[in-house]
């Protein structure tokens, strides 16, 4: 009888001992980040993006691409693990993103993508020109909500979330994209270039105000 | 994970498995009293050990304390020198880790009473720890340079802790001739902030550059290399040639020997200089409290375990930051911000018996050529087998190739880098 009884105890107290690791080991990791991302992954900088309110997919498709840097490595990493089979990830460019992603092994970026996947969206406060996301709202629906669904808000198809997000950040980003130092998706390519072509380069800084002005 | 597993197996049936178990959902009552953690030193280091605590583990009574209402941040500090930054923007007060709930006391601790458990304070207070995390920051070996004294730093500021000092060097600056001689002496190894002396070269350069174009700045180093090199001479080279001379340590005899701060002379072995402003900072070590307490060696340094910044001298007290040898890292905001919280999970995994996760480490830091023009050096650590390095796993530099866009990034991102860092610490 004594022995059930620590047997049960025993079962349910290693159960709650390693939930108690498993977050402890999550706080570990993730504590590192918030020191440049901000608590939760909410960042106060305007060069450094929010993480909340992305899908573990997208998190970790981008960790993945910083790490491992090209193509190549990257989709061997990729199809070399079930865990991640359906992760789309294409090589990206960064300042330190890449030296400090190669530092993690692939698990360890599994339990940190897992615990930003969970923070929800954060708006970040900025200057909004209210005219210009009048404007960039257009454009918004006329080229990108096919994928960005809800105003830039949903994350629906492991897309980036839009809303809220910085608009420095956003502005290098779209840069990348456009002069190839960033790769991104076919369709994307296509509705991103026939943007610039019909309503000009301006285009996207209206996007970027219109973003910012979202509210979840 | 499974080596975690088995030893909690080991544990079982014994009490202290569930007391510890039980203490993750009410420690109090089971442990019968509250624990008390003491931090000294409202830094980099200590805001983060006291508010990861607390937010760990709300239970926990943390006690901060820090001589100064409020802080200025030495990261950051040499834009106030060169003239892009206000020294008010580097100022931060304590009321946000009050909101979380830690106890900040600005006082001043004087003295570790080791076998009572206790910290003692210049105004009379006593504060008893069930764990003591020292985060002291640096005190200067101001026997080193002959001359240099408190009396003498007012005169040739060091500026190596943020406040007046970076305010003074400021104004003397300002006050130069065009066509005058700025010494700046970089400090034996190790030291605060290794890349500071030689961002601050650029700092200073900048503002000359623009306002007295015909003043030199001559770097009397004592070592002979120092952190992101390449990358600050290929910057030196490029926005302020012919302004700065480095003499590395060999040439100088391990840089300035003596000053005479009543006639501006600065010495080494082979020369004496008369510039018009000299920023002499003098060699390091522990901060005082570390010093006085007999947590540090031979070195000035506290040697420390390095999975939990327990120190390898005093048992129960950890030391963090700049004062801790934290081998393989280097004495940054970023690291001691990275140390504090491996710090807090040690401390909370022995206050609640529990198994600490494997520790790992980050450092960031930034350097601003100039304000379209920022470098970087970045590493992700773990805790070697042997445990006797904190070893690094990835990282390094910005490119030498870099392109203008990147190094003006750079620039934005240490802005944004300093305002999370700043928030990590203070909100």
């Amino acid at each position: 009888m004594r022995l059930l009884v620590h047997l049960i105890l025993f079962s349910s107290l290693s159960f709650a001992l390693f939930t108690l690791n498993a977050s402890s080991q999550s706080e570990m990791l993730t504590d590192t980040c918030v020191t440049c991302h901000g608590e939760n992954g909410n960042s106060l900088g305007p060069a450094i993006p929010n993480l909340g309110g992305m899908t573990r997919n997208y998190l970790l498709g981008a960790m993945l691409a910083f790490k491992y840097g090209e193509n190549v490595q990257l989709n061997a990493a990729i199809e070399s693990d079930q865990d991640l089979e359906d992760v789309e990830a294409f090589a990206r460019n960064s300042t330190i993103m890449a030296r400090i992603a190669k530092g993690y092994s692939d698990d360890e970026i599994k339990i940190i993508a897992d615990h930003f996947s969970e923070q929800e969206l954060f708006v970040s406060q900025q200057e909004v020109n209210l005219i210009k996301a009048k404007s960039g709202e257009k454009l918004h629906e006329k080229y990108c909500a096919n994928c960005h669904e809800d105003r830039g808000t949903s994350s629906e198809g492991d897309t980036g979330v839009l809303a809220g997000q910085w608009r420095p950040y956003f502005l290098w980003t779209m840069a990348d994209y456009l002069d190839g130092s960033r790769e991104m998706p076919k369709k994307m390519k296509i509705k991103l270039k026939k943007m610039v072509k019909v309503s000009g380069i301006e285009s996207l800084d209206l996007l970027a105000n219109y973003y910012a002005s979202v509210r979840p | 994970m499974r080596n975690l597993r088995r030893r909690h197996f080991i544990k079982f049936g014994s009490a202290s498995l569930i007391a510890s178990a039980s203490a993750i959902s009410m420690p109090t009552i089971v442990l019968g009293a509250v624990r008390k953690v003491v931090v000294i030193g409202g830094g980099a280091g200590g805001t983060i050990a006291a508010k990861y605590l607390k937010k760990s583990d709300p239970l926990i009574e943390v006690t901060l304390i820090e001589s100064n209402k409020t802080y200025n941040t030495c990261f950051m500090s040499n834009e106030v020198i060169g003239g892009g930054r206000k020294i008010e923007s580097l100022n931060h007060g304590y009321d946000g880790l009050k909101n979380r709930g830690v106890n900040v006391v600005h006082d001043t601790a004087s003295a570790i009473d080791i076998d009572r458990n206790t910290v003692l304070t210049t105004s009379g207070d006593r504060f008893e720890y069930d764990r003591l995390i020292v985060s002291p920051g640096i005190s200067f070996k101001m026997d080193d340079i002959d001359g240099y004294d408190s009396v003498a730093a007012e005169v040739m500021p060091h500026a190596w802790k943020a406040g007046a000092q970076t305010s003074l060097l400021r104004k003397q600056l300002l006050a130069m001739d065009d066509g005058g001689l700025v010494i700046l002496a970089p400090p034996a190894n190790p030291f605060r902030c290794p890349p500071g002396p030689y961002e601050r070269v650029c700092q200073i350069a900048h503002y000359l550059k623009r306002y007295k174009p015909r003043s030199k700045i001559l770097v009397i180093d004592s070592n002979d290399k120092f952190s992101k090199q390449a990358l600050f001479m290929q910057g030196w080279e490029a926005r302020y040639k012919g302004m700065i001379d480095w003499i590395p340590g060999t040439e100088t005899g391990g840089g300035v020997t003596s000053v005479d701060s009543a006639k501006m002379v600065v010495s080494t072995d082979f020369d004496d200089f008369n510039p018009d402003v000299a920023n002499i900072i003098p060699p390091q070590q522990a901060g005082d409290i570390a010093l006085l307490s007999g947590l540090s060696d031979s070195s000035g340094w506290c040697p420390v375990h390095l999975g939990t910044f327990e120190s390898k001298i005093h048992k129960g007290i950890h030391i963090i930051g700049d004062a801790s040898m934290a081998n393989g890292m280097p004495k940054s905001a970023y690291a001691a911000n990275s140390q504090a919280k491996v710090c807090a999970a040690a401390v909370l995994a022995s206050l609640n018996e529990t198994e600490m996760p494997e520790p790992s480490y980050v450092n960031t830091c930034y350097s601003l050529v100039a304000p379209d023009y920022g470098i970087s050096i970045a590493a992700v650590y773990r805790l070697s087998e042997d445990q006797s390095e904190i070893k690094s796993m990835s990282g390094g530099l910005t490119a030498i190739d870099a392109s203008a866009d990147t190094l003006q990034r750079e620039v934005q991102y240490a802005y944004s880098w300093y305002d999370n860092i700043v928030a990590d610490m203070f909100t």
